[in-house]
């Protein structure tokens, strides 16, 4: 497989604080790599560096570099790196208005205005994020007033109508119930047929579920990073064992 | 285009932000000019220390030393009435007051901040002034002691809005642990609350006070507007406001009086100046 | 000295405290209740759109009111745009550097300003240098300064509230700094906005000082015909009527206390109102 992600030698901080070290990786096309690791590992900051987030943050510095497709990310428009890795987070974060609005609120402020195409897009993206047959009679229903699962699968399809290549979960079932969380899953697996997924979570079943490689954090530090099955069954490192094994973290 | 469009809009957005400068600055260098021109022929130590007030007598006259005494008289006074008062209605309604009674009194308080100043002065003419002037006997009502009340009463709206946002700031932990000890609320509150809450206290008896001294529509229609030295309470008193107030309209521009007049104004926007900066600076303890 | 037991000494404590508060809230109610009590007879249709007559002893208000409107409406509309785009800059853009910290400085100090001060400002730049002469115009500008950091503080807490987590999600779709705040951020601060908005009109309905040389003219009994004319205003009206004016009817001078009250009243009533109905209701 490709790789569409390449991470040479990446340091970020927020003030003083080191929060990745020196971090190499690659994620290949198409695939769900997992990551994995205890609260303050970096997991999270990784990821929003890869579409530039942190940039907003004063604080924030990071070296190194992240190539998508081999174009530095720095050399992009965060605008055009941000449509092209969506971003799924923690907490479902339904825009306060209607559904229809949720989704079409990316395509529409990419300048796409007519309401036909809009509507296509809609229903593609709700279809995909598995959502469409739960929400299809109440389009124009406020977003707010669906349940916290169907709202995290909102913010899936809202991610989708801007058509990403790459989709950044962070923590994306932290706040569902197992039924929901299952749900979220399967539309995963179904996703990345055809996009890239990066998907950070507290829950190392859900990466031995998901993910296809699975990398440990710790402390900003990648300590492991291996096929799903090597990390679960045999991990190279003790300390990598210790945690999905649920000795620590 | 559309990114065109931002980039134009950023740049506005970065502009009029800047505008709270840039009018802070237009303020204080036309006042700075048109004041300045005063001293050119007068000396600013007889400005501040003269006795006697009689711009339009000849030779003029222009000392506001007296004008200086009337605000500082009706200042302090209103200060002395409105500082223990708005403070203590501030603790009612941040601690004391429950829930539903808590939303009306600061809509009370919020509505008392509505009136306009000249509706006050106007009130105070009919009421305060023939009130103080029968209790106290005297040949008018028009005087500093009725100017203090009635600036006391526009002053609270302020005093207790920033005192109660004060008191809530103070951390629940607080209250908690000595609530735990076995001491009562109202011993909490002196002892913990209070304390604890100073610093935005401070800032909202200083903001009161700025706004006493600017406060000029119902001292000019309550105090009396004698230009002297006042020599108790119940003295017709005439305020740098005021004065600006009264005899801007009369003056002959460009003259000595306009410019003594703006010259005023440039002693009336150091002294608001300091007492803002110096109110600020207490509110941003507050906040770490 | 006889030591109170701490319950009693609380209840007598609590008692002051809520007899202070009465102490301030119930004149507010007399003032407004004398109004309205010695008012409400001069309130007529022909006081309301006549001219006045008889050197204002007699006859309607309806160029004051006229006046006061004016100004108010060009002073908000100046005010509005620029304080919510200097609250967004604050909000949204500005760092954490020297320069906001002289910005917050500025607005702080410009808020402290007295009102009289800000007529004289207006006087000078707007009326003599740039020869607008006593106009509706330079006072609505001159007001509109003063009002400015009201309408920036009021406007920021309520791009405050809105949560962080919106920008983020829209962000994250690509959409641009700008396009976030204009199609998230600012729709749901529009209430907050609003209220801050409208008692700032309350506000500078009420103002005297700074339109007195800027503004208001003492007698003109026509209406403004551009913004460049001088307008009569209701409080410098009522101002007039009140200390200037020998045997002036009573009731004239309260029902145009009156007529101000109301218009000032309504609005601040609408705001609190609004902003109650808002918090309530909050989505998020």
């Amino acid at each position: 497989m490709v790789e569409k992600i390449l991470v040479q030698g990446l340091n970020c901080w927020f003030g003083e604080s080191h929060s990745v070290k020196s971090l190499t990786l690659e994620v290949k096309e198409n695939e769900i790599l997992g990551i994995i690791g205890p609260a303050n590992s970096g997991k999270t900051t990784f990821l929003r560096t890869i579409n530039r987030l942190n940039d907003l943050n004063e604080r924030f510095r990071m070296k190194g570099s992240i190539k998508i497709d081999s174009e530095d990310i720095s050399t992009l428009d965060p605008e055009v790196l941000r449509k092209r890795c969506g971003m799924v987070f923690a907490l479902p974060l339904s825009l306060p208005m209607s559904v229809y609005d949720n989704v079409a609120y990316g395509p529409k402020r990419h300048g796409n205005n007519d309401k036909k195409g809009l509507d296509e897009i809609v229903e593609k993206a709700l279809k995909a994020a598995s959502l469409w047959h739960e929400v299809k009679d109440r389009l124009n229903a406020s977003a707010l007033k669906l349940s916290g699962g169907q709202q995290q699968r909102l913010c899936m399809a809202r991610t989708l109508a801007v058509e990403p290549e790459i989709i950044l979960f962070d923590e994306p079932c932290s706040g569902l119930d197992p039924i929901s969380t299952a749900k979220v899953e399967e539309t995963m697996l179904e996703l990345k047929k055809k996009y890239t997924i990066v998907l950070v979570t507290n829950n190392v079943k859900q990466a031995s579920r998901v993910s296809d490689r699975t990398a440990f954090f710790l402390m900003g530090e990648l300590i492991e990073i291996d096929v799903t099955q090597n990390i679960f069954v045999s991990p190279k490192d003790k300390r990598t064992e210790d945690y999905v094994t649920g000795r620590f973290g | 285009m559309r990114k065109g469009f931002d980039k134009f809009i950023e740049k506005a957005i970065f502009a009029c932000g800047l505008l709270a400068i840039v009018f802070v600055a237009l303020i204080f260098i036309f006042l700075l000019i048109e004041g300045g021109s005063f001293f050119k022929e007068f000396s600013f130590l007889s400005f501040l220390s003269g006795k006697y007030w009689y711009p339009t007598s000849t030779p003029a006259q222009f000392g506001i030393l007296a004008l200086i005494a009337g605000s500082f008289v009706v200042t302090l006074g209103a200060t002395v009435v409105a500082v223990p008062l708005g403070v203590m209605a501030a603790l009612y309604i941040a601690e004391v007051a429950p829930a539903g009674i808590k939303d009306i009194l600061k809509s009370g308080v919020e509505l008392l901040a509505a009136i306009p100043s000249v509706v006050i002065g106007f009130i105070g003419m009919v009421t305060i002034v023939p009130l103080i002037r029968t209790t106290f006997n005297l040949s008018t009502g028009l005087s500093a002691f009725s100017g203090a009340l009635m600036l006391a009463f526009m002053a609270m709206p302020t005093i207790v809005s920033i005192s109660e946002d004060a008191i809530r700031a103070v951390p629940w932990a607080y209250k908690e642990g000595a609530l735990a000890l076995g001491a009562t609320k109202w011993q909490t509150m002196y002892r913990i609350v209070i304390p604890a809450a100073l610093p935005g206290i401070i800032a909202a008896v200083m903001l009161g006070i700025g706004r006493v001294i600017g406060e000029t529509m119902a001292v000019m229609m309550i105090t009396g507007n004698a230009a002297a030295i006042p020599q108790s309470l119940f003295d017709p008193v005439r305020t740098m406001t005021a004065t600006i107030a009264a005899e801007m309209g009369e003056t002959v521009k460009e003259s000595s009086h306009y410019h003594a007049l703006f010259a005023i104004g440039l002693v009336l926007f150091i002294i608001t100046f300091t007492i803002n900066f110096i109110a600020d600076t207490y509110l941003r303890k507050v906040k770490k | 000295m006889i030591r109170l037991d701490p319950k009693r000494s609380q209840n007598i404590a609590f008692a002051i405290l809520l007899i202070v508060t009465i102490l301030i809230i119930v004149p507010v109610l007399l003032i407004i209740g004398v109004i309205v009590k010695e008012g409400y007879s001069a309130i007529t249709w022909e006081f309301l759109t006549g001219m006045p007559k008889d050197g204002m002893r007699g006859g309607g208000i309806l160029p004051a009111i006229v006046g006061t409107l004016s100004i108010v409406t060009c002073a908000i509309c100046i005010t509005l745009p620029i304080g919510v785009l200097a609250a967004i800059y604050l909000n949204e853009y500005a760092k954490d550097n020297l320069l906001t910290r002289i910005i917050k400085l500025s607005i702080v100090n410009l808020a402290g300003v007295p009102s009289v001060v800000y007529g004289l400002f207006g006087l000078g730049l707007f009326v003599m240098l740039l020869k607008f002469g006593v106009s509706i115009i330079a006072g609505a500008l001159t007001l509109s300064i003063m009002e400015l950091p009201v309408i920036i503080t009021t406007s920021r807490q309520a791009l405050n509230s809105v949560p962080y987590s919106f920008r983020e999600a829209s962000l994250s779709l690509g959409v641009s700094r700008w396009q976030t705040i204009a199609h998230v951020v600012l729709p749901n601060a529009l209430p907050g906005i609003m209220t801050g908005a409208i008692l700032s009109i309350a506000r500078i309905s009420g103002e005297t000082a700074p339109i007195l040389f800027t503004a208001a003219a003492f007698y003109v009994p026509r209406l403004p015909h551009s913004v460049f004319d001088q307008v009569m205003a209701l409080p410098y009206h009522l101002y007039i009527i009140s200390t200037q004016i020998p045997n002036m009817p009573k009731n004239i001078t309260y029902g145009t206390a009156l007529v101000l009250l109301v218009m000032v009243l309504t609005m601040s009533l609408t705001a609190i109102v609004t902003r109650y109905y808002f918090r309530k209701r909050k989505k998020w």
